[in-house]
């Protein structure tokens, strides 16, 4: 039996990826366990991607806020600007162990194929990228970024044509190639091993994190907060303090134009359990099990499903999910820019909308920087 | 194999009885070939699904599969993607695809297509007793790996529906051996790494694939994916026990011309 998460997780795939996902996790399993490509690893976050990330005391915001002390992870200090990169180097130092000679992956607001392109060409794979054409009219920067590092990004007109029938397409590519080709996804979703190998290689998040933490304030903190489209940033930081029972845990989703306007993309808050993608966790769909179209200002939350790991933590109420809206994200990122002098990417802005309503010592997940989001800040 | 029909007063819909654990369809004898044709439901329209259905179904076909649309078809290519969307946006719902079975049954053996979302959002339970009542007999998940079915192999089992597994390219020979023990009704086999859709060729190597899950079960085998010439059907006798048409026939303004041509080839 697939490793589940409670119920959630599993692998509801055609036939012709079983086989691919248990060499995966195979290869996973043995890499995880050798020194030697725990070294590579280590090496390569080092000097490829820039880690350790700061931990930042953000002042003048918990001094604006008024009941916070707020540390900021610095995880838009990362290589190519978000912490997407943890996961894709990881995964293409694992495609190359496979002897894979294409990568490819699907992306939203372009963070994810950015840092999959970059690691082809940092390894010198062929490499594909899945993005849907709405979402390559609102990133066209990122669309030639990904261009310039040498990746095909392909079109997907499917469905919605954003992040839901990307990853679709993606997995239609590699149902197709899957013996020449990995699959790097890009959140802690899909069928396993994917949600257990991308918590993997985000965790080092939460795990520089809790030690930056104590170090800086002698104590772990009360609130750890991180924004959840996916959910890699958050599962990264998270699983760190997943022991620590009086740590809070708090997932900060996409409340859209609002929970009661029916736009937004707020699963765990608002969706109901459903198998998306390969594996069962709470997802928006209708009453026929049709996944709905979602809603965010931010293209990385813009998803329907989430990651299986979330949905356990939710129910066992270890972690609490909240939504925020994109008008109050908006409002944190001006506050942020303006009082730190640190343009956040709109996903995190979400937790730091959040932050606002906090009280006490607060972690907060910086997942990436905002250059990407300027056109649509100053659209809205 | 004999089958009875017996005319379900309230809805006027036909139910196919077969004794336990038989084949849908025979398995191929004297180099003959069976032929599966798929259809949409609710596309291009309900009215034209079930007509479609009606004919397809009459014209001597082993059985008639149904698709149940779904907003993410994993193993779909982009006729049958389209297909499907069209048919939501007409607003099919999974009880207008059991309705639409409803009113083509009585002429062939239904087989149900459906991921595996609709299904529990419908209610497995229901599901089974639903399409069950309205004579399909059978049910194929493509999103459903035998590991995953475990639970609820037994719900379709209990509403008499025989749960067709499928075998793919990248399938160990014990995999097939788990595959082809879990099947009822028959076992289908994917002939290429790959999505629904319409091919030139056959793909290499699918002779041998075909040997390795007919070795393992005495259930007749079905090839599909990427079929849709003559010359296909003449290339699977002796190899496979049936050939499944989809995208070809979804494709087609009347798919009636294109499975009476491969039922004449089928021999």
């Amino acid at each position: 039996m697939p490793l589940r998460y409670g119920v959630y997780g599993g692998r509801y795939v055609p036939e012709t990826l079983v086989s691919p996902l248990d060499e995966l996790e195979a290869a996973w399993r043995s890499a995880r366990a050798d020194p030697a490509f725990q070294a590579e690893l280590e090496l390569q976050r080092r000097d490829f991607v820039g880690r350790p990330t700061p931990l930042y005391f953000a002042e003048r915001l918990s001094a604006h806020f008024g009941q916070a002390r707020i540390h900021l992870k610095r995880e838009d200090l990362c290589h190519t600007g978000a912490h997407k990169l943890n996961n894709a180097l990881g995964q293409a130092l694992l495609a190359r162990r496979m002897g894979k000679q294409r990568i490819i992956a699907e992306t939203g607001a372009g963070q994810h194929g950015v840092a999959t392109a970059t690691v082809g060409a940092r390894f010198g794979f062929e490499c594909t990228v899945y993005m849907g054409t709405e979402d390559m009219r609102r990133q066209a920067v990122n669309v030639e970024r990904m261009r310039m590092l040498g990746a095909e990004v392909r079109e997907v007109t499917a469905g919605t044509r954003t992040l839901k029938d990307a990853t679709s397409e993606a997995i239609r590519d590699w149902v197709t190639n899957v013996r020449t080709t990995h699959y790097i996804i890009g959140s802690a979703v899909g069928p396993h091993p994917y949600p257990e190998m991308v918590r993997d290689l985000q965790r080092v998040i939460g795990d520089e994190a809790r030690a930056q933490y104590l170090e800086a304030e002698g104590r772990l903190p009360e609130v750890v907060v991180a924004c959840v489209g996916g959910g890699s940033n958050a599962i990264g930081i998270f699983t760190a303090f997943l022991d620590d029972e009086d740590v809070r845990l708090l997932g900060v989703e996409a409340g859209g134009a609002g929970l009661e306007s029916g736009r937004h993309a707020a699963s765990l808050v608002a969706g109901r359990p459903g198998v998306l993608h390969g594996s069962l966790s709470y997802l928006l769909q209708d009453a026929d099990g049709q996944v709905l179209p979602t809603h965010s200002i931010s293209a990385g939350l813009d998803y329907p499903g989430v990651g299986p790991e979330h949905s356990l933590l939710r129910d066992l109420e270890r972690a609490e999910y909240l939504a925020v809206t994109d008008r109050e994200a908006l409002e944190a990122f001006q506050l942020c820019t303006r009082l730190e002098g640190i343009l956040p990417a709109l996903e995190p802005a979400h937790a730091l909308a959040a932050a606002a309503r906090l009280e006490g010592r607060v972690l907060l997940c910086l997942s990436g920087r905002g250059d990407k989001d300027l056109a649509t800040v100053l659209a809205g | 194999m004999s089958c009875s029909a017996s005319p379900a007063a309230a809805t006027k819909t036909w139910r196919l009885s077969l004794p336990a654990d038989a084949p849908l369809f025979p398995r191929a004898a004297n180099g003959r070939l069976e032929l599966v044709p798929y259809l949409m439901a609710g596309y291009p329209d309900r009215h034209r699904s079930i007509e479609n259905g009606r004919r397809l179904a009459g014209a001597g076909v082993a059985a008639l599969e149904i698709g149940i649309p779904f907003s993410d078809p994993l193993a779909d290519g982009p006729v049958i993607q389209k297909a499907g969307q069209a048919a939501l946006e007409g607003g099919l719902t999974v009880g207008g695809a059991i309705e639409i079975a409803a009113a083509i049954s009585g002429r062939a053996a239904l087989v149900f297509m459906s991921y595996i979302n609709p299904i529990l959002a419908y209610g497995p339970d229901r599901f089974a007793a639903d399409a069950s009542s309205a004579g399909v007999a059978a049910l194929i998940v493509p999103d459903l790996p035998v590991e995953e079915a475990e639970a609820l192999k037994p719900v379709f089992r209990q509403a008499g529906l025989d749960t067709v597994f499928l075998v793919a390219p990248t399938s160990t020979d014990e995999r097939i051996q788990r595959i082809c023990a879990a099947s009822t009704g028959f076992v289908y086999c994917v002939t290429l790494t790959g999505i629904t859709g319409v091919r030139a060729d056959l793909p290499a190597g699918l002779d041998a694939l075909l040997g390795r899950v007919r070795a393992r079960t005495e259930l007749p085998v079905a090839a599909g994916f990427g079929i849709s010439r003559p010359e296909h059907i003449a290339a699977l006798k002796g190899h496979a026990d049936a050939a499944v048409v989809g995208s070809a026939l979804v494709a087609a303004d009347d798919p009636l011309p294109l499975v009476e041509e491969l039922l004449a080839a089928c021999g």
